[in-house]
């Protein structure tokens, strides 16, 4: 058990590749309790978070969902995060453990007394999994029956069952089909049970947060903390397609308009080692061309391929697919080689 | 439940070696596998280096993190397993015997009584 973000979490149940194979191949089931829920809720919800966030709200129709940033004044990541629209006025996000406080303190910060709207913490209140993996399906199945609509991608669905109010949610961290579920504390138990349960009658596992940091990385998804800052914008970040640039402004606006003309000064890549190498892990010193010139942002052995994988922000002349790199581990560098994203594909 | 041999000898930081053998055959206890997991990267020593018992020898890296391995017994190092290089997966699957690190010329036999016999580590881990 490792601390997190307040929590007590386990970094393997049996161990990491063995549950990062069972995502891949079967179905994992992760406890997702530790992350944040704020609803958002008003005549002025859309306008609010459209002002707070990059990605444009107005375009959601109720029951789907995006991935979007919340930035600071200068453009700086404070928070990544899924919002989902689940009516006209209301919208439901699942921000990330750790930023909880100060995403509250920013949105607080940006609503005003006119906006009409209602800003609700559900984060102490709400537990969540997340099951993925092509048998995922079954594990739905399993959970609400053979009629049961499994929740398309990037959508979200609020139920109400004998165990309570569900959120259903089409989205993931893994790359593979999937669904999360959120639930009032009081449950999470019952459902987490049954979800391992089901998994591991169809060949899967229950999963920890090394399996959710090697699935992660191997899709070049950023973790917020090690990939994601208040130091770096989205652009940097590589995460250009969740900014929307043409509707109405939103905090940190300005800096992405002047990256988008200017260029930007380093670019979040991901690489991988070319021999054998022990794993690239975080701060590791980045060479190239003989000299330092960043550090590891994420890094990790990736089980699917075999090879350490990682990502971290190099300078744009040093950030194209194909470039040779050097990762100083111990004193001793090892080449690695930028490549695109993501770093696994499914073989189908 | 570990696996303990009952011919070795044990670190409390959980290196094992082998007292009836010369140069003194050394590596990392079932229980020490079973924590790391998933073993990816043996970083072994060099041959020829002199050390002190309790010194930091080389690094064995799982997914999860990388972990340093401690000298049971000062010497030098004549030998390394090479066959991790390849196959670092032999220290989980196989730590007493296939999955060995290193060996050591031992300087002075009297540092075995500074180990943990079988039972002694057996309750360390309990």
């Amino acid at each position: 058990m490792v601390p997190f973000a307040g929590w007590e979490m386990p970094v393997q149940y049996s161990s990491i590749t063995d549950e990062h194979k069972a995502v891949r191949e079967h179905v994992g089931v992760f406890d997702i309790s530790h992350m944040g829920q704020f609803i958002v809720s008003g005549h002025g919800a859309e306008a609010f978070l459209n002002r707070a966030l990059t990605n444009d709200v107005s375009k959601l129709t109720p029951g789907h969902g995006h991935y979007t940033l919340l930035l600071n004044e200068a453009g700086g990541v404070i928070d990544d995060l899924i919002a989902y629209r689940t009516s006209d006025r209301e919208f439901y996000l699942v921000v990330n453990a750790s930023k909880i406080d100060e995403d509250l303190a920013q949105f607080r910060s940006l609503l005003t007394d006119e906006d009409d709207v209602q800003l609700a913490n559900a984060s102490s209140m709400t537990g969540g999994i997340a099951v993925q993996g092509p048998k995922s399906h079954e594990v739905f199945r399993t959970l609400f029956g053979e009629a049961a609509t499994f929740p398309p991608r990037n959508t979200i669905f609020v139920s109400f069952t004998n165990e309570g109010i569900l959120w259903l949610c089409g989205t993931g961290y893994t790359g593979e089909e999937g669904f999360e579920l959120f639930t009032p504390d009081s449950h999470i138990e019952h459902w987490f049970r049954k979800a391992v349960e089901a998994a591991r009658a169809s060949g899967g596992n229950v999963c920890g947060l090394g399996a959710r940091d090697t699935l992660r990385l191997e899709m070049g998804y950023p973790l917020n903390g090690n990939d994601l800052s208040q130091l770096r914008s989205p652009l940097q970040a590589g995460l250009g397609f969740f900014v929307d640039l043409d509707k109405p402004a939103f905090v940190g606006r300005d800096l992405l308009v002047k990256q988008k003309t200017e260029g930007v000064p380093d670019k979040l890549v991901a690489f991988r080692m070319t021999g054998t190498a022990p794993p690239p892990r975080p701060h590791y010193p980045i060479v190239w061309k003989g000299e330092q010139v960043s550090e590891v942002a994420s890094g990790t052995q990736s089980p699917s391929l075999g090879c350490g994988i990682g990502m971290a922000y190099l300078p744009v002349e040093a950030a194209a697919p194909g470039t040779s790199i050097e990762i100083e581990i111990r004193g001793k560098r090892f080449p690695a080689e930028v490549v695109k994203k993501p770093l696994y594909r499914r073989v189908s | 439940m570990s696996a303990v041999a009952d011919n070795l000898r044990y670190r409390d930081s959980h290196e094992w070696c082998d007292p009836s053998s010369d140069p003194v055959i050394c590596g990392i206890s079932d229980h020490a596998q079973h924590e790391l997991t998933d073993v990816v990267f043996v970083e072994l020593p060099k041959v020829g280096r002199v050390v002190s018992a309790g010194e930091a020898i080389c690094t064995i890296e799982s997914v999860k993190a990388a972990n340093d391995v401690y000298a049971p017994i000062s010497g030098e190092v004549v030998e390394v397993n090479e066959a991790l290089f390849n196959d670092p997966g032999l220290v989980n699957r196989d730590p007493y015997l296939a999955g060995w690190m290193f060996k050591i010329k031992a300087f002075d036999p009297a540092e075995f009584d500074k180990l943990l016999a079988a039972d002694a580590y057996r309750t360390h881990i309990a």
